[in-house]
């Protein structure tokens, strides 16, 4: 038990920390867009709904934090969230640190599927809603995954397995764009910003529907934790423990798709964020241990695309950045160490 | 086969529904060490994997106390075989107690939180391989005998009734191997766990093993106690060794004995000749030998590699017919080595007078 205490104040402290980060930055989130807020007016409006009446004074202020910045801030950390527990399924999957969803592919084979459904499935329904989207995401991810599948399984080496998945993810985006291209100018207008990845737009059912998918699934992988320790050692240690492989490969696969498809729904592709988070987030808890390093990757995606989506807003405003080309800016460079440390040991 | 603790009936084994061995029929007793021998790619893991479900058995099945392991569920499994494999384990940033922990698995709740019975327990199978100062260290970070002990804790941490291992000697010096046998040893007679293994090192199979398992070609070609198997001839024939032998009273290879016409003559006697005659086997110069009695250490090299030995009888009495055979071959030589004897052996005093006075001592 040498390490053991250390360790759990390691966890504790992380914990604590990232707790603290997300409180910040939720205050931080509220307080600031392209239109001045005073912070008295701002608590007013959350905690007694003043300016709900359309007469009040407070109105326009009422409408951009309830309708605006507050479901934008709530989907961003749950579906940051998502996305860093979809990378680590992912990696835990492949045994290989660099996967996730986005080099893989998975994001644009979902990005593809919206994309058919919001261009030419609305040709001939009304509506669609956003448990079709979340549907059609998840058969795009799952149909890449099958892609990546199948490459992995003749090539070994870690980097053709990404070179594989960057190639699926170029073939679906072609596919994507050459729709985008011959559709309807009506069509595209919310798609262009989504198709870019964005968190704007939300509104109060996407931010209940996605928390309850994404908590859910949360819960499960949770669950999941022991055997997910096992599969870390790799399959054939795990089925000595007990773990039945075949069945276990078959969820992971699941999960992972199914948390990558729901975050492509809602804010389109986004990059990065799913290698880069569960790798901090291992490095501050020095372990890897699936029942901490869950939890703390949730968290740790949350808070990642809080500040991201933040620098999107505010860093050019009005002009808003796609949340792809910060998260790029923040998660490029990790990958690239993790890559020259992998080639050094 | 009835009555063994460890059996299997009719075992066929291979990959992708090829059989690679079949009738495989075999039983040990608990606590039993069974030793599988036999050369690369005979089919060694993929018997012992077999076992381990790792690969689906192509027919028959393997029996642990009369349950077939074939319809366990790897849960049960898990309580009753614990591997050490040649595979890396993947996990990153683990401590060796952590590696050690993950034995504890089939016993954990549904969130794998480890109870203060646990820890002693990996701290005990830690102990009893002699790794606690490994504990805090990161896996990666240790040697290859390190490694291997830290993987036998996790194993025996499973708390298995048998405990298979792939290559466990492997990549270790003689020292890590003789500790980790040792340890296999103690573990298989004082807590009756049933040890099956794969080794490539045939003597420490001899030495270790209780029961042994040839793997070469389709059929499992000898089984049994290392007396029954350990003979020059299946040894031989099971590494299809065309070059080389097999030395029984060692329990290890020679290697194959200069061809030619012999020009060199050696005398030697209670072991003297041993080094003489490994050197003249490396500088591929074939010799004779002599005069040797048959219960002499130098007997047992001696007649892997020489040409020919002038030998004796264990206790019988050398008689001139063996002195004129050896100066007959003395004759062909054109020179003669004098390894050492004990003082007062007449005879070779003789052989050596004889070669002085030819000129060709050395």
């Amino acid at each position: 038990m040498k390490t053991g205490p250390v360790a759990y104040a390691r966890y504790t402290g992380v914990f604590v920390g990232l707790a603290v980060v997300m409180f910040l930055l939720v205050v931080w989130n509220i307080n600031s867009g392209s239109v001045h807020i005073p912070v008295r007016d701002i608590a007013k409006i959350i905690f007694f709904r003043e300016g709900e009446g359309e007469s009040d004074a407070l109105h326009t202020a009422f409408n951009i934090i309830w309708k605006l910045r507050m479901p934008r801030m709530i989907t961003s950390a749950v579906l940051g969230g998502a996305l860093a527990l979809a990378g680590f399924l992912l990696q835990t999957y492949f045994g290989n640190p660099i996967a996730g969803p986005f080099v893989l592919g998975i994001s644009a084979g979902s990005k593809l599927f919206v994309a058919v459904m919001m261009i030419i499935v609305l040709n001939y329904v009304k509506s669609v809603s956003s448990l079709m989207m979340v549907a059609a995401a998840f058969a795009g991810a799952l149909i890449s995954m099958g892609f990546v599948l199948l490459a992995a399984r003749s090539i070994r080496q870690m980097s053709m397995l990404l070179v594989a998945g960057i190639m699926i993810s170029y073939i679906c985006t072609a596919v994507t764009e050459f729709i985008i291209t011959f559709a309807k100018d009506a069509d595209i207008v919310n798609l262009h910003n989504w198709s870019r990845g964005s968190f704007s737009g939300m509104d109060w059912d996407d931010v209940l529907i996605s928390t309850v998918i994404v908590m859910v699934t949360f819960v499960i992988v949770f669950l999941l934790a022991k055997p997910i320790s096992a599969y870390q050692m790799g399959e054939s240690y795990a089925q000595s423990m007990g773990v039945n492989v075949k069945t276990f490969r078959v969820v992971l696969i699941m999960l992972s798709s199914f948390l990558a498809g729901t975050v492509t729904a809602f804010a389109g592709p986004i990059s990065f964020v799913g290698i880069a988070v569960p790798h901090i987030v291992k490095l501050l808890l020095n372990t890897a241990k699936p029942i901490v390093v869950i939890p703390a990757s949730f968290m740790g995606g949350a808070v990642f695309c809080m500040l991201c989506d933040y620098i999107a807003r505010v860093a050019f405003a009005p002009t808003e950045l796609s949340i792809s080309t910060v998260t790029a800016i923040f998660g490029a460079p990790i990958v690239i160490i993790m890559l020259i440390k992998k080639q050094e040991s | 086969m009835a009555g063994y603790y460890f059996k299997t009936s009719d075992l066929a084994v291979g990959y992708n529904g090829n059989t690679l061995i079949h009738d495989i029929n075999i039983g040990i007793e608990k606590g039993e060490i069974l030793s599988l021998i036999g050369p690369n790619g005979a089919g060694k893991s993929t018997i012992l994997k077999s076992i381990t479900k790792h690969l689906e058995m192509i027919g028959g099945d393997a029996l642990i106390a009369d349950a077939s392991v074939k319809h366990m569920s790897f849960r049960d499994l898990a309580k009753k075989v614990s591997v050490v494999l040649t595979e890396r384990i993947k996990g990153e940033l683990m401590t060796c107690y952590d590696v050690v922990a993950t034995g504890r698995y089939p016993y954990t709740g549904s969130l794998g939180i480890l109870s203060e019975e646990d820890r002693e327990k990996v701290y005990e199978a830690m102990a009893r391989v002699h790794a606690e100062e490994l504990a805090g260290r990161d896996f990666h970070s240790i040697s290859d005998g390190q490694r291997q002990r830290v993987l036998l804790a996790r194993a025996i941490c499973q708390e298995p009734e048998i405990i298979v291992l792939d290559e466990p000697t492997s990549f270790l010096d003689i020292k890590h191997k003789l500790e980790l046998l040792s340890m296999l040893r103690s573990m298989s007679k004082e807590k009756g766990i049933t040890v099956i293994m794969s080794l490539h090192e045939i003597d420490l199979a001899q030495k270790i093993s209780d029961k042994v398992m040839c793997v070469s070609g389709d059929v499992i070609s000898n089984f049994g106690t290392p007396d029954e198997i350990f003979k020059e001839e299946i040894i031989t024939k099971l590494y299809g060794m065309e070059k080389g032998s097999y030395n029984i009273a060692f329990g290890s290879v020679e290697m194959p004995k200069p061809e030619g016409e012999a020009k060199t003559f050696v005398i030697s006697s209670c072991g003297n000749g041993i080094s003489v005659f490994r050197r003249l086997q490396k500088e591929d110069r074939p010799f004779y030998a002599g005069i040797i009695y048959e219960n002499d250490v130098d007997f047992h090299v001696a007649k892997y590699l020489a040409e020919e030995v002038v030998s004796v009888p264990a206790f019988t009495v050398t008689t001139e017919e063996h002195f004129e055979r050896a100066a007959v071959l003395m004759d062909k030589c054109d020179e003669v080595i004098c390894a050492g004897y004990p003082n007062g052996a007449k005879i070779l005093e003789r052989l050596e007078e004889k070669a002085r006075k030819d000129g060709k001592l050395r």
